[in-house]
């Protein structure tokens, strides 16, 4: 488990999100696609695709899973790790859900100079 | 022991269970001073949908009368509201006394929360939370023929739901998210419960966000966002609570979203206690009654110096509707780690899902046979290791021990009169008979017996009947499943939703026995696109359940970047689009604009934020999506035919514009393309295509099921006719055709090659009735899908959705 941060920032409502979809947040180390599951869990992961750098954020959710749009690869949004036959992880980031809102972790801001 | 004076504020059903347990604990240990806000004393709030559907009455729900309150001394001032508290004095102040207390308890509950729309203040709009609300529903539904719109699709809401309509009302609930009671059930269960509710003839409108509630002196209707209008004589508002704190903030004790309380519920000041719906403990309110109760149990022993803590326990649901079982417990959202057995029993509509982490049963969702649900309840309170039973867990208690695990031995153990198949009552006994008899396919046995051959989710057992039967000469059948979430072929579930009428995602997939929650990126867009060709008036087509492309209406690129065609209807194009076209590649810094194989212009390179607004400038061009990403209509390829060329035979430019005019937005098994060439020189190159015309002296010769992708084929003659008309006719009626029958990502080459080529000829060319009956369902089909998607998304409300949710970026530099 990551550890937790010590700050958090407020993104925006559950609801800009849709139901099994994703939104994307733009910070200095490149994008973070931010996935609402089913059941309401959210979940933020790098935006590139570990196979060939498609952007996740607009892969087919299913259960918390994505499938990458551009060849399909299978990842695990809770873990970031690539599942079936492919190899490849991408970074997973806490989030926060309270009173319809989400929170990330302010660290963010400052992280990682521009990729 | 001198007597200490107990102030209590708030007449419910927590601060009542905190007077019997100290009346019980230590008798006389307080003189107690109960003020209540409504005019009476305690009941059993939770016990109001009874009343509300008059299987109850007020009485019958009372738990503490004037009787038990003269018996404990308690002195009720009810109906007397108290506006301060004093703490430096240690008093409460009402608008008739002060009264002085030693020990205080907050028991203030929570108040209903009223969405803030124009006309919630109209009469007639009421919440759903005690005795009056309940009387005023009640007299409501008295007026025949009243019609009741209930905003909020939870427990409560439900519950008043069920007891309006069982009043006599006509009833429509209401409900923002896809679900009904989201936070108790999954969307499966969601479904089923719909359907119940729905067969109660409670109307459900799910994503249901309401705008204003519309009347003039008293509600009349209420309006939603997507122009509904639902006639009410009442709105019951039932969308959620929020603990009413106020007397604790401006007494200035520590207050969040709800009063906070310690482990003993004492709030910041060491003499006030609080309990029940307005506290907040760890940072979690309440708002169920198991916990309220705990919280009592603890407050009492606090208020007599006893040690005690409370801690949240787990709760689980059930909804108060006679003759609607479900219950759920726990958490059961999926996750890392976690596991989830999924049973369902189509024809009982049954649907159990439990949900497991390490060897434990953390969540339970069940509807339709609730029987078991406190024996999960228990193992998820107990946290029991369930690795011995996990085989058998969903089947409940009573199959627990002994019972062998191996699906086969299990099979095997069957006697001859088990039932098999529950559709047509096919037992096993009668199995292995037509097995003996020769039946050693899945298809034979189909034949023979009618098992596993209506709903179809029975076929794991009957193979495994053939295969216990005849061991290793039995050939395991070839079919092959959609994807890894069902076992059931293509074919089979487009039959199924045809025949069953299933007409949305969840229903196929508690009808049809999915093996997972909510399916895949495989089977997901399939089953979009046989819902939405099959109902196209009832099916909402599911954004989320489409492939990036037909969601966001472009083509991604390799670099996430899209690509924009818009439609030349014919290849046909005019100074003034080309100009927009330009312009467009010059605002958006447009890399690359180049001429497609379809007669048209792709912009490619453009960022999606930016799609909107390009959309839009080129809709006010009088350009429209040329669909160039979706399994649908792309485009028809003209020559110039009679209008231009010397050899031109008829008008083929006018009639590949009014085909595509006529076809273009329709959702297809995969992408459609047209051709159609003015003479046999087929400069339209239109015998490679889907459909292609080539035009002749004597008239259109109508070929289909060509390609020229990784397969490269001529075109069949399906027709040869002498009418543009008949022309339009038999090309729509195939397109129809195709589109009902086809399994998704079939092009129509393909598609044909399987039906044959004769029987699409019988259909859509020799039998003009059937022809007839496909050209009218397609153009219901298009009434809904022949629409400009830019439009729609180039709206100023929607542009928001296009860009990121935040830009940290910015903020860093600041």
């Amino acid at each position: 488990m990551t550890q937790a941060p010590s700050s958090w920032i407020d993104i925006g409502a559950l609801s800009d999100i849709p139901l099994r979809g994703a939104r994307v947040v733009r910070t200095q180390g490149g994008c973070i696609a931010l996935f609402r599951t089913v059941g309401d869990q959210v979940f933020a992961i790098d935006d590139r695709c570990p196979h060939k750098g498609g952007p996740l954020s607009e892969g087919i959710v299913h259960g918390t899973r994505v499938t990458c749009p551009l060849h399909n690869l299978v990842l695990d949004l809770e873990t970031g790790l690539a599942l079936g036959e492919d190899a490849g992880s991408v970074a997973t980031h806490p989030t926060r859900v309270e009173d319809g809102r989400i929170w990330l972790d302010a660290a963010l801001l400052e992280k990682r100079s521009a990729a | 022991m001198m007597v200490q004076k107990l102030v209590v504020i708030g007449a419910g059903m927590a601060s009542g269970r905190v007077l019997e347990h100290l009346f019980e604990d230590m008798p006389g240990a307080y003189d107690v001073t109960l003020f209540g806000a409504e005019p009476r004393g305690n009941y059993n709030r939770i016990m109001l949908s009874p009343v509300l559907s008059g299987e109850k009455t007020y009485e019958d729900i009372v738990t503490h009368d004037a009787g038990w309150y003269a018996a404990h001394h308690v002195t009720c001032r009810f109906g007397e509201t108290i506006t301060k508290i004093d703490r430096a004095r240690k008093v409460v102040i009402s608008a008739k006394a002060e009264t002085p207390y030693d020990k205080l308890l907050i028991a203030t509950g929570s108040a209903p929360f009223m969405i803030p729309i124009a006309g919630r203040d109209l009469p007639g709009v009421m919440p759903y939370r005690d005795l009056d609300d309940t009387n005023a529903m009640v007299a409501a539904a008295s007026r025949p023929g009243a019609r009741a719109v209930v905003i909020g699709g939870g427990l409560l809401g439900l519950e008043a739901a069920a007891g309006l309509r069982l009043r006599g009302m006509e009833v429509v609930v209401l409900h923002l998210m896809g679900h009904l009671m989201e936070r108790q059930l999954d969307p499966a269960a969601g479904y089923l419960l719909q359907k119940d509710l729905e067969r109660r003839g409670i109307k459900v409108h799910c994503k249901a966000q309401t705008k204003a509630i519309l009347g003039n002196g008293h509600v009349e209707a209420v309006l939603l966002d997507d122009g509904t209008i639902y006639d009410a004589d009442i709105v019951v508002m039932a969308v959620g609570i929020r603990p009413e704190t106020r007397i604790a903030t401006d007494a200035h004790l520590e207050v969040e979203r709800g009063i906070v309380v310690s482990d003993q519920m004492v709030t910041s000041d060491p003499d006030i206690l609080a309990v029940g719906e307005c506290v907040q403990h760890n940072g979690q309110l309440f708002g169920l009654v198991a916990p309220l109760y705990d919280m009592a149990k603890v407050a009492a022993k606090t208020l007599t110096a006893e040690a005690a803590a409370f801690r949240p326990q787990q709760t689980s649901t059930k909804l108060k509707v006679t003759g609607v079982d479900l219950f759920s417990a726990g958490d059961f959202a999926e996750g890392d780690g976690r596991e989830e057995i999924v049973f369902r029993d189509p024809s009982r509509g049954v649907y159990k899902r439990l949900v497991l982490q390490d060897n434990r049963l953390i969540g339970a969702v069940i509807y339709g046979d609730t029987a078991d649900g406190n024996w999960f309840f228990g193992l998820i309170k107990d946290q029991t290791n369930i690795a011995d039973m996990r085989e058998t867990l969903i089947f409940g208690p009573s199959y627990q021990g002994g019972a062998s695990t191996d699906p086969m031995a299990a099979v095997a153990a069957l006697p001859p009169e088990a039932e098999i198949c529950g559709c047509n009552g096919v037992c096993k006994g009668k199995i292995t008979e037509a097995i003996a008899g020769g039946a050693i396919t899945l298809d034979a046995v189909r034949a023979k017996t009618k098992a596993s051959s209506s709903c179809g989710t029975c076929t794991g057992l009957v193979e495994q009947v053939l295969a216990v039967t005849l061991g290793d000469a039995y050939a395991a059948s070839t079919v092959k499943p959609m994807c890894p979430c069902t076992d059931l072929a293509h074919e089979d579930v487009r039959r199924l939703i045809k025949t069953r009428a299933l007409k949305s995602i969840p229903a196929v997939m508690q009808e049809l026995g999915w093996k997972t929650s909510c399916g895949c990126h495989s089977c997901r867009p399939a089953l979009n696109f046989y819902l939405l060709a099959d109902w196209p008036l009832e099916y909402q087509d599911d954004r989320q359940s489409r492939f990036v492309n037909e969601r966001n209406h472009a083509n991604i690129q390799k670099d996430g970047t899209y690509s924009v065609v818009p439609r030349m209807w014919g290849g046909v194009t005019s100074a003034r689009e080309l100009r927009a076209i330009a312009d467009a590649a010059d605002k958006y810094d447009v890399p690359m604009v180049k001429v497609t194989g379809g007669q048209r212009i792709d912009l490619l390179g453009v960022k999606k934020e930016d799609l909107p607004a390009m959309w839009a400038d080129l809709n006010a061009a009088g350009m429209v999506s040329g669909h160039a990403y979706s399994k649908g209509l792309r485009t028809v390829k003209t020559c110039v035919g009679t209008e231009f060329c010397r050899f031109g035979t008829q008008d083929s430019t006018g009639l590949g514009i009014k085909l595509e005019k006529l076809l273009w937005g329709s959702w297809t098994p995969h992408k459609v393309k047209l051709g159609v060439s003015g003479c046999p020189r087929n400069c339209a190159e239109a015998t490679c295509k889907d459909v292609g015309v080539v035009c002749v002296d004597s008239g259109y010769e109508i070929g289909v099921a060509g390609a020229a992708g990784m397969e490269v084929k001529a075109t069949e003659l399906l027709a040869k006719v002498t009418t543009e008309a008949e022309t339009i006719e038999i090309i729509t009626a195939f397109i129809q055709l195709y589109r009902e029958n086809a399994r998704y990502l079939d092009r129509p080459w393909k598609w044909v090659a399987k039906v044959g080529l004769p029987w699409v000829q019988a259909t859509v060319v020799e039998d003009s009735a059937t022809r007839r009956a496909l050209v009218e369902r397609f153009d219901v089909s298009q009434s809904v899908y022949r629409k400009d998607p830019w439009t729609e998304h180039a709206r100023p409300e929607e542009r928001a959705a296009w860009a990121p949710l935040a830009d940290l970026t910015l903020e860093a530099a600041e």
